[in-house]
């Protein structure tokens, strides 16, 4: 399994509350959300704080860098084996995502990643993760 | 028991809004929650019970407990009456309550038709005013597209189980043997035949770490269960299976700060005991739930069985199997060799747990003097978000 991993990500449903990210993605930037009340950075982004419960919510750009908390590789797919995998982000939150451009047997837990903001077919670009 | 006078309702909240085309359906069932509890002079961490019905986007209570970071809930309903919902939610509140099972419940309802909001139990679609825009699951748009699946989120767990208590496919392996071991006896299950350690890890890999046979069967079929007063089984012919204690907890990926090596059976586990008035080393039998080898292996450290970390030692070797090991465990072949009806196997949980309690379980497996048994289960992913329940049930002489 020595072969880089891809996974074509369908498009995203985006709701109200969401549209700014995916906005911002189209831009090539990768937001969190952050609670100006509390502090917490929390995902996935939504209008209020799920520590604190308070409104002072706030978009903030994130590097988007991290470490693999665990993944799994689900070997068969229409596309071919796929990493689906939880990201912690350097700011704390845990992100589902998939981990692509890497090979099965390289994949670790640990592991240094980055956002990469993949296309999708008739939808904004989401986020995925690379190899640092 | 009546709930005459056991129950107050302490704050009431009506939306201002009319016409939301700024805000989603989960915003606002989150405002309504908060204007309920501002008028009643109490905050979100002082909900330990939560009430939904259909019109809560994405996976109901559990989408919304997530949302609104509900920390203590230790009571659920998403009784689906239509419109009437939310007053027999009252009703179910105060018998919640009552019966000791919270104290503070919270009932939430929420939705805009004005704009593409679809009724309920539809796919909530956006559409109308916000044409493109979804208003369903809140978590969609940053899950769902990344093919997550319960194979793939469960071995997300076992990946992350075995990284930090060293855990084995080995180990994993004998829960299914296990199952083998009482599915042969089983002329109803849907696998009968035996396997070895080698068997499974051995099996295809389908999503690392789980192998084919880490899995369940996929079933058709079903189970009823029925529970009465304790005037009617007195009268009643049969051997009577009192329930002792019942616990659940949501567990849900509290903005982030996930854990995936427990499971919700923390929980509602102690819960269960705790009312029962027993612990862990009473039980005589335990139906625990088997979607994956990984869950039943959390959910026995997360019961109490064995010390968090230690399950694969605990289920190695025989552990769970009937005669032989420490905790005979799902002794007609659990979801893994026997039955998982429509996905869903809460229910043979119970049904094996009252078998065995009525001496009516297979004789090759049935547990010596078995007075004293746990059924618990877990529904959604423990990857992801789900909902954990656990009961306590004796045979009474």
């Amino acid at each position: 399994m020595s072969e880089l991993m891809t996974r074509p990500v369908p498009a995203p449903a985006v709701t109200l509350e969401s549209k700014p990210f995916f906005d911002a993605a189209e831009e090539g930037k990768f937001l969190i959300k952050r609670c100006t009340a509390c502090g917490e950075a929390h995902w996935y982004p939504r209008t209020i704080c799920p520590f604190c419960h308070s409104d002072k919510t706030v978009w903030e750009e994130s590097p988007g860098e991290g470490v693999v908390y665990s993944f799994s590789i689900l070997r068969k797919s229409p596309s071919g084996p796929f990493a689906l995998a939880y990201v912690t982000l350097d700011e704390g939150p845990n992100v589902l995502t998939n981990i692509v451009d890497v090979a099965p047997d390289a994949l670790k837990i640990g592991a240094r990643v980055r956002v990469k903001l993949q296309p999708t077919e008739g939808g904004p670009p989401v986020p995925v993760f690379v190899p640092a | 028991m009546s709930i005459k006078g056991k129950a107050y309702l302490m704050g009431a909240y009506e939306h201002p809004t009319r016409d939301a085309p700024d805000k989603t359906t989960a915003q606002l069932h989150a405002e309504c929650a908060r204007g309920a509890l501002e008028d009643a002079g109490l905050g979100f961490d002082d909900v330990d019970a939560y009430f939904c019905a259909g019109d809560a986007p994405g996976f109901g209570a559990m989408s919304m407990i997530d949302y609104m970071g509900l920390k203590n809930v230790r009571h659920m309903d998403t009784t689906e009456t239509g419109g009437s919902s939310y007053i027999a939610h009252v009703g179910h509140a105060a018998q919640a309550i009552a019966a000791g099972k919270c104290q503070v419940a919270l009932i939430t309802l929420a939705g805009r038709p004005r704009n593409g909001g679809a009724r309920p139990g539809a796919s909530m679609a956006g559409g109308g005013r916000a044409p493109g825009l979804s208003d369903g699951a809140p978590e969609a748009g940053f899950e769902s597209i990344y093919g997550g699946s319960t194979h793939n989120t469960y071995g997300m767990c076992a990946m992350r189980h075995m990284y930090e208590h060293g855990t084995t496919s080995e180990q994993l392996a004998w829960i299914k043997v296990a199952a083998s071991h009482h599915a042969q006896w089983n002329e109803h299950a849907f696998l009968k035949n035996v396997v070895t350690v080698e068997d499974v890890v051995n099996s295809r890999m389908i999503s690392d770490p789980l192998h084919l046979l880490d899995c369940c069967v996929v079933t058709d079929g079903g189970g009823a269960l029925i529970v009465t007063s304790p005037e009617i089984a007195k009268s009643l012919k049969r051997p009577k299976v009192k329930l002792l204690g019942a616990g659940e907890a949501p567990k849900v990926q509290q903005g982030g700060k996930l854990d995936l090596t427990y499971s919700g059976a923390v929980w509602s586990g102690p819960r269960a005991f705790e009312e029962a008035g027993v612990t862990p080393a009473d039980i005589k039998y335990a139906s625990i739930y088997d979607s994956f080898t990984i869950t039943a292996l959390m959910q026995i450290e997360d019961l109490g069985f064995c010390k968090k970390g230690e399950g694969g030692k605990f289920v190695a070797d025989g552990g769970l199997i009937s005669g032989v090991g420490k905790l005979p465990f799902n002794t007609d072949g659990g979801g893994l060799c026997n039955n998982h009806p429509t996905n869903r196997g809460g229910i043979t949980k119970v049904i094996e747990a009252v078998r065995q309690l009525r001496g009516e379980a297979h004789p090759k497996v049935q547990v010596a003097n078995c007075d004293l048994a746990v059924a618990h289960g877990t529904g959604g992913s423990l990857g992801v978000r789900h909902g954990a329940a656990t009961i306590v049930l004796e045979r009474e002489a």
